[in-house]
């Protein structure tokens, strides 16, 4: 990249973070990672990461493949439990409360905890079912409630227009982007108080990850968010807070616009303007 | 060029293609074979009257079905004792079916093409299926009812087919009054007697029990005493007619209708009587009970048998099969000890069926058999009710047989699940219980499905194993019937693969039988395909519901 280009980078940046401002209230915490390392077998993933990610507010963590982003992700709802040989060190408060005591319920914290993934990963139900499955588990059987909920969430997730009389339809027969919507809004109708959102546009065509974008947008009304994307112009768009990672450490984490204006570290201003990574 | 060629991989692919023809000529080769022995078989087939004389020896008339030729080379012939003309090149014999065992001992007989000086196919040629002695060839004489002749002549053919079908009827009643009616009260008594030692064993057996034993038995004996008038007035009616026939050596022979299942003169037929006498030959081999040591009449016990007994595998093998696997590729810890038990799991597939068979009998039948008689059965000893060989320990010696596929076949479903699923639902806070119920096990369901496949096509095919653990050559009664509890997995089935071996082997009338037994092999073929057929299109629309993900 020559500087004239990396120049005009900056600009582009800086027009996308305007308006940002004034949305900056009084931040209250809602997840706090205190001292965390992680290994995967003999080789550690995540090095002494502490950070704070606030209520009601998009968190982004960037940083090139491999950093470690997604794995600190799945951290927040012990998704990592999954991998036989991890092993955690540290704390993560979720208002306040360590989910790694012992006498957390990994289910019960899923289910404060929603998670969005990369890949679209719908179930070969019926979009009704799909949505209502997170319900179904906690033992709520009234068709009722289950229609009003499932209404609410596909509402949230922007999809209720175009998925109101397709409710019986295969969740597979639908679009990739449409399938994303759907997941997310499978994912808020259990109503979780956090959504971790690994990567979720990188699957999905410029339209339909728009949408996504914009859904985000709506979504940190109610949810506090953290998203995990490569794309540095969605951290800067969709993003209150962001969070810069490089080989499994933390270098850097503010304010996005502060971040991608004026990054404090150099390997941060390196990377968001486009030298390695 | 050649070099060229050979690089081209155009051999190779003529090769390829060979094996494949090969492949398909030999299942088509197979089925065309079994199909056309099995299929002729119930077709009415022209009788033909001989007149034969072989050389120094008075000439005779043979009346009968021509079966086979088979043509000798000349020296060949000579060799074998057959005096050869010089100008003769072959030898060419005859296998007439000429029936009439009763008379002659013999129900085949080969006769020499040469010496047969003239042979004519006249139409008043009968054949008489009986329930004994077998077919009979000849010609109708006269038609006698108590005695006293009502018809002769061309005019004692209808007269006989309405006699005949008269007597079928009666016939039919005495089995249902014989079969169901008695032989339920016989299991009723059979139930009272058994309660009565029950409690004499259990020393509890006091002048109340006692009385009402005695009063149920006395209501089955009048039911009895009542059926049994019925059956007497049964019986006289069906002996009262008879018919008489002339053999082909000009005896006469009187033949009572009761032992009369058809009669029917071949050359007379027009086609459409034909094939309506093949149909009804075909449904009577479908539908019926065997007769004459299974040599004749159908073989519905064995149809009837071989589907029970694959289906009671399957309801075995299946969830052992699915939670065997679930635990193997979910729960255990994956190391050296599961790398073993799969080894192991694989290798069972390997071991020979009769190896199943013998450990059958010793342990399921002998020592859980002879136990549970023990705990739960004493009544009934010295005989024994789960300690002898059985449908239920056939399928569950059956089920051990085909339990390595099921589990190899669901692993690989399981495996194929892709995790992003799995995360989904545990990321909605699902337990990983929940998630196995709830999506990952219906999404395995045809990979389930395929391992059943592949079992029922297994076990309805194999007969080594059971004959040690529950099949037998003639069952009285069915597994499955009217008398409480309706099935009864203590008694021995009949089985299709058994049935096989039985008509072709062991059976005393080895010529008449070898038609039945490509018949019984094409129905056994039938019915796994039919069995797997039923297996497939659940697991297509299984398949259909639980589409996985792509990649």
């Amino acid at each position: 990249m020559s500087a004239q280009e990396i120049r005009t980078h900056a600009i582009d940046m800086s027009s996308v973070l305007r308006g940002k401002e004034e949305s900056q209230h009084p931040n209250e915490t809602c997840i706090k990672v205190e001292n965390l390392n992680l290994f995967y077998g003999e080789k550690q993933a995540l090095y002494d990461i502490n950070m704070e990610m606030h209520k009601k507010k998009v968190t982004a963590y960037i940083g090139p493949s491999g950093c470690g982003k997604s794995t600190l992700l799945r951290c927040i709802n012990r998704m990592n439990d999954l991998v036989d040989c991890a092993k955690i060190d540290g704390k993560i408060l979720l208002d306040g409360e360590n989910i790694y005591d012992k006498s957390v319920n990994v289910a019960a914290l899923r289910r404060r905890v929603g998670m969005v993934f990369q890949k679209p990963n719908p179930f070969p139900k019926s979009i009704f079912e799909n949505v209502a499955y997170g319900l179904r588990i906690q033992g709520v059987n009234d068709k009722r409630v289950l229609e009003e909920t499932v209404e609410k969430a596909l509402t949230g997730a922007a999809l209720w227009d175009e998925m109101k009389d397709r409710l019986n339809d295969n969740a597979l027969g639908i679009s990739g982007g449409q399938q994303q919507r759907l997941v997310i809004a499978r994912a808020i109708a259990i109503e979780p108080e956090v959504l971790l959102l690994d990567e979720p546009a990188s699957a999905l065509d410029p339209i339909s990850t728009l949408k996504i974008e914009e859904l985000i947008n709506e979504l940190k009304e109610k949810y506090t968010i953290v998203i995990v994307t490569h794309n540095m112009q969605q951290a800067a768009r969709v993003s209150d807070y962001t969070a810069f990672m490089y080989m499994g450490e933390l270098i850097e984490i503010g304010t996005t616009s502060e971040l991608f204006t004026n990054p404090v570290k150099k390997q941060t201003e390196d990377y968001i303007t486009g030298r390695y990574g | 060029m050649i070099k060229l060629w050979f690089k081209s991989g155009a051999p190779w692919i003529w090769l390829n293609a060979a094996a494949v023809s090969t492949c398909l000529i030999m299942i088509v080769g197979v089925l065309g074979l079994v199909t056309l022995r099995g299929v002729v078989h119930f077709w009415p087939h022209q009788v033909t009257r001989f007149s034969y004389q072989e050389e120094d020896k008075a000439p005779r008339i043979i009346i009968g079905e021509k079966v086979d030729t088979s043509i000798t080379p000349a020296a060949m012939a000579k060799s074998t004792g057959f005096k050869m003309a010089d100008d003769e090149e072959t030898l060419v014999q005859y296998l007439i079916k000429t029936g009439n065992r009763d008379l002659t001992g013999t129900d085949f007989l080969w006769i020499q093409a040469r010496d047969v000086k003239e042979h004519s196919d006249p139409v008043d040629l009968m054949v008489i299926e009986r329930r004994e002695w077998g077919n009979f060839y000849g010609q109708l004489l006269e038609v006698k009812e108590d005695h006293k002749t009502v018809a002769t002549g061309t005019a004692a053919w209808p007269v006989l087919q309405t006699k005949i079908e008269e007597a079928l009827v009666v016939f039919k009643e005495i089995a249902h009054l014989e079969k169901k009616e008695i032989g339920a009260i016989n299991y009723a008594l059979e139930r009272l007697r058994l309660k009565q030692r029950k409690l004499e064993l259990e020393n509890s057996l006091d002048d109340a029990a006692k009385q009402e034993i005695a009063a149920e038995k006395a209501g089955y004996e009048v039911d009895y005493k009542q059926y049994q008038a019925q059956l007497a007035t049964l019986y006289q009616k069906i002996r009262r007619d008879s018919l008489v026939a002339t053999t082909e050596s000009g005896a006469t022979l009187e033949i009572p209708l009761a032992k009369v299942v058809r009669a029917f003169q071949p050359n007379a037929m027009s086609l459409f009587d034909k094939m309506v006498h093949y149909g009804t030959k075909v449904v009577e081999f479908l539908a019926d009970d065997p007769r004459e040591a299974n040599t004749e009449g159908g073989i519905f016990p064995a149809i009837f048998g071989t589907v029970m007994m694959v289906m009671m595998m399957s309801v075995i093998v299946t969830p052992f099969g699915v939670i065997a696997a679930v635990y193997l590729r979910e729960y255990a810890k994956q190391g050296f000890t599961t790398r073993l038990i799969r080894i192991a799991v694989n290798n069972l597939a390997g071991v020979p069926s009769v190896v199943y068979g013998v450990f059958g009998l010793g342990f399921f039948v002998y020592i859980l058999g002879g136990n549970i008689d023990q705990l739960f059965f004493p009544e009934s000893a010295p005989a024994p009710v789960y300690g002898t060989p059985g449908l239920l320990w056939a399928s569950i010696t059956l089920a051990l047989l085909t339990l390595p596929v099921v589990i190899v076949s669901t692993e690989e479903g399981l495996a194929r699940i892709p995790s992003s699923i799995r995360e989904g639902s545990l990321a909605l806070g699902a337990t990983k219980l929940e998630t196995l119920w709830l999506t990952v096990l219906p999404m395995a369901s045809p990979a389930m499905m395929t391992g059943l496949i592949l079992a029922v096509a297994r076990a309805a095919g194999e007969v080594a194993p059971l004959m040690l653990v529950g099949v037998v050559k003639l069952a009285p009664t069915l597994p499955l019937d009217g008398n409480f509890p309706f099935l009864h997995l203590d008694r021995k089935f009949m089985h299709l693969g058994f049935h096989i071996y039985d008509v072709g082997f062991q059976s005393p009338n080895v010529e008449a039988a070898r038609p039945l037994v490509y018949a019984t092999a094409l129905l056994l073929v039938l019915v796994v395909i039919g069995l797997n057929l039923a297996a497939i299109v659940i697991r297509n629309n299984l398949r259909e519901k639980y589409r996985a993900l792509e990649g």
